[in-house]
């Protein structure tokens, strides 16, 4: 059995972003880059399911430019057995992003199909769910644990309240939370033989996708910023301020 | 120009998420319809949502496949209610909105925002990206605008007595590739964390899943939720769905007190939008200081039964 990981590039999860002057952005130039904290994730559960023989190959496939090779090695370091980029320059919109994907599961068959619930950057939490209605599977979204049983995929997710356990059949998709596993780190030499794994790339425009703009970013701003508190000596104090500055207790 | 808000409800009424999603869309200025989904119980939901101010009518699909609002089991009946009579849906960034509306904007093959804060016109809405530390707006140019949105940031729709029609619809689909097995819901008499007005939330700093009683107790003092920062909950000081921050609710209410929390980039985006915030720290130099209103550098142990004394 195969597993598809979808990974993204994505910004260092500790860097605090700087909006640019102009408000076209925020500014990335020299900003460390990593792998999506979820797609870190939802690697880690793919080598898991291999080392425990429920599935036999992970492949791992990000969408986006050439950079994002370096966050596939790390992918292949981490356990993966080959890599997959489909190459754009474009900007990348989830629902696009799940269109080529649903090309690349078209040609991979994989029985499941794993994202992390969302990228840290843009904050979506659309694509895994967008994958799954385009291939036409079932979907579990926030996943908190996942196993195989009786030819199914039952997962646990974690939903507002508490926590729910669907079953899917397969191919499934299922998006990790974060509470899934506590992922690897790759070691020295697991990353040199990470370099010799097959990784292959796919321009997208080949993929036959029919991909168009959806949105469009007019501008970006920095949030409003909060005026400097106070600091109180005392829990008598912080109580007297907040009855008669704040009138809230 | 029509709106369809998808309802969320606990099994006897909407969700204040839904509430708060039923004011935006009625901001926006067009006729807005509700949909509730859902097993016998929906048809009192629905009876009772009909009397929400400014709807204009309530959609009622009733059957047990609707029970647990599975995605796949929805969708096809959304997907066909918004047709060509819908140019705008919305759902609250809930668990159920975040699961539902991307696999119908796949359906309708439109894009979709998520966690809109923002309504600036009918095409153009401003999130937050970057955990918060930026906000975009960003413009539909579809032909129906999906939206999911956050609900700290929009008021709650009141009741009033002009009730609206209830209409019954259907046109789901069991789907035969997912099944419900079981759930497990946390049982709580406080208030519920996305729409409380006051938060006491509990970090690392706690120690221990019985020290997290001290948090409990300033709470119901205050009638208020109690809160978790990712570290609690790894702990396993605090049940995951308290969890604050970026990758757990959202929360904006008038008073938030957080304990023994330092304050990273991913819970600040949880919590930066509360209108009061009370730091209680031993470490001065922790970030939470940069967005507290009121700092108290203390011993919690001593602070916490001290506030509750106080209170």
């Amino acid at each position: 059995m195969k597993v598809l990981v979808a990974v993204k590039r994505a910004i260092d999860p500790n860097v605090k972003v700087r909006v640019k002057g102009d408000g076209s952005g925020v500014d990335l130039n020299g900003v460390k880059m990593a792998l999506n904290p979820f797609c870190e994730i939802a690697v880690e559960e793919a080598i898991r399911l291999k080392e425990k023989g429920v599935v036999c190959e992970v492949v791992v496939v990000s969408v986006g430019t050439s950079a994002a090779q370096e966050q596939l090695r790390t992918a292949l370091a981490l356990g993966a057995d080959r890599a997959l980029l489909v190459e754009t320059n474009a900007m990348l919109e989830p629902l696009n992003v799940a269109k080529y994907l649903s090309k690349v599961i078209d040609n991979e068959k994989p029985q499941l199909i794993l994202f992390g619930k969302q990228a840290i950057d843009q904050e979506n939490n659309q694509t895994g769910q967008m994958v799954a209605q385009l291939i036409g599977s079932g979907q579990a979204t926030f996943a908190s644990a996942i196993s195989y049983a009786d030819g199914r995929w039952v997962v646990e997710r974690e939903v507002d309240g508490g926590s729910q356990v669907v079953a899917l059949t397969a191919p499934a998709v299922v998006t990790c939370d974060l509470r899934l596993n506590e992922p690897r780190y790759a070691s020295l030499p697991n990353i040199m033989k990470a370099k010799k794994k097959p990784l292959e790339v796919i321009a997208a425009d080949g993929l036959g996708a029919s991909v168009r703009e959806h949105t469009r970013l007019l501008k970006v701003t920095p949030p409003p910023v909060r005026k400097a508190g106070i600091n109180v000596s005392s829990v008598s104090e912080l109580v007297e301020k907040l009855r008669n500055v704040a009138g809230l207790v | 120009m029509r709106t369809l808000v998808i309802a969320e409800h606990t099994g006897s009424q909407l969700t204040a998420g839904t509430l708060s999603a039923i004011t935006a869309a009625i901001d926006l200025g067009f006729e807005t319809d509700l949909l509730v989904m859902g097993g016998a119980e929906a048809s009192d939901v629905a009876e009772q949502a009909a009397l929400t101010k400014g709807l204009h009518r309530v959609l009622l699909a009733q059957d047990e496949m609707f029970e647990k609002t599975l995605a796949e089991n929805v969708q096809p009946l959304i997907t066909s209610l918004v047709g060509d009579t819908y140019t705008h849906v919305m759902a609250d960034a809930s668990s159920m909105g975040r699961n539902v509306l991307p696999r119908v904007a796949a359906s309708l093959d439109v894009g979709m925002l998520s966690d809109v804060i923002k309504i600036v016109s009918a095409d153009t809405f401003e999130r937050p990206i970057y955990a918060g530390n930026a906000i975009a707006t960003v413009q539909s140019i579809d032909s129906v605008k999906l939206l999911t949105l956050r609900a700290s940031a929009f008021a709650q729709a009141s009741s009033h007595q002009d009730r609206c029609e209830v209409t019954a619809v259907n046109g789901g689909r069991s789907a035969s590739t997912v099944s419900f097995v079981s759930e497990q819901l946390t049982v709580s008499e406080r208030p519920d964390l996305s729409s409380a007005r006051v938060v006491v939330s509990g970090g690392r700093g706690m120690q221990s899943k019985a020290n997290f009683a001290l948090i409990e107790r300033v709470a119901d003092k205050l009638g208020g939720a109690v809160g978790a920062s990712r570290a609690a909950v790894d702990a396993g000081f605090a049940p995951n769905d308290l969890q604050v921050g970026q990758t757990g609710k959202i929360v904006a209410p008038d008073l938030y007190i957080a304990a023994g929390i330092s304050g990273a980039i991913q819970h600040l985006a949880g919590m930066s939008g509360s209108k009061v915030i009370v730091a209680i720290n031993q470490d001065a130099e922790a970030p939470i200081a940069q967005v507290a209103d009121y700092m108290l550098v203390a011993d919690l142990f001593e602070a916490l039964p001290a506030l509750e004394q106080a209170l």
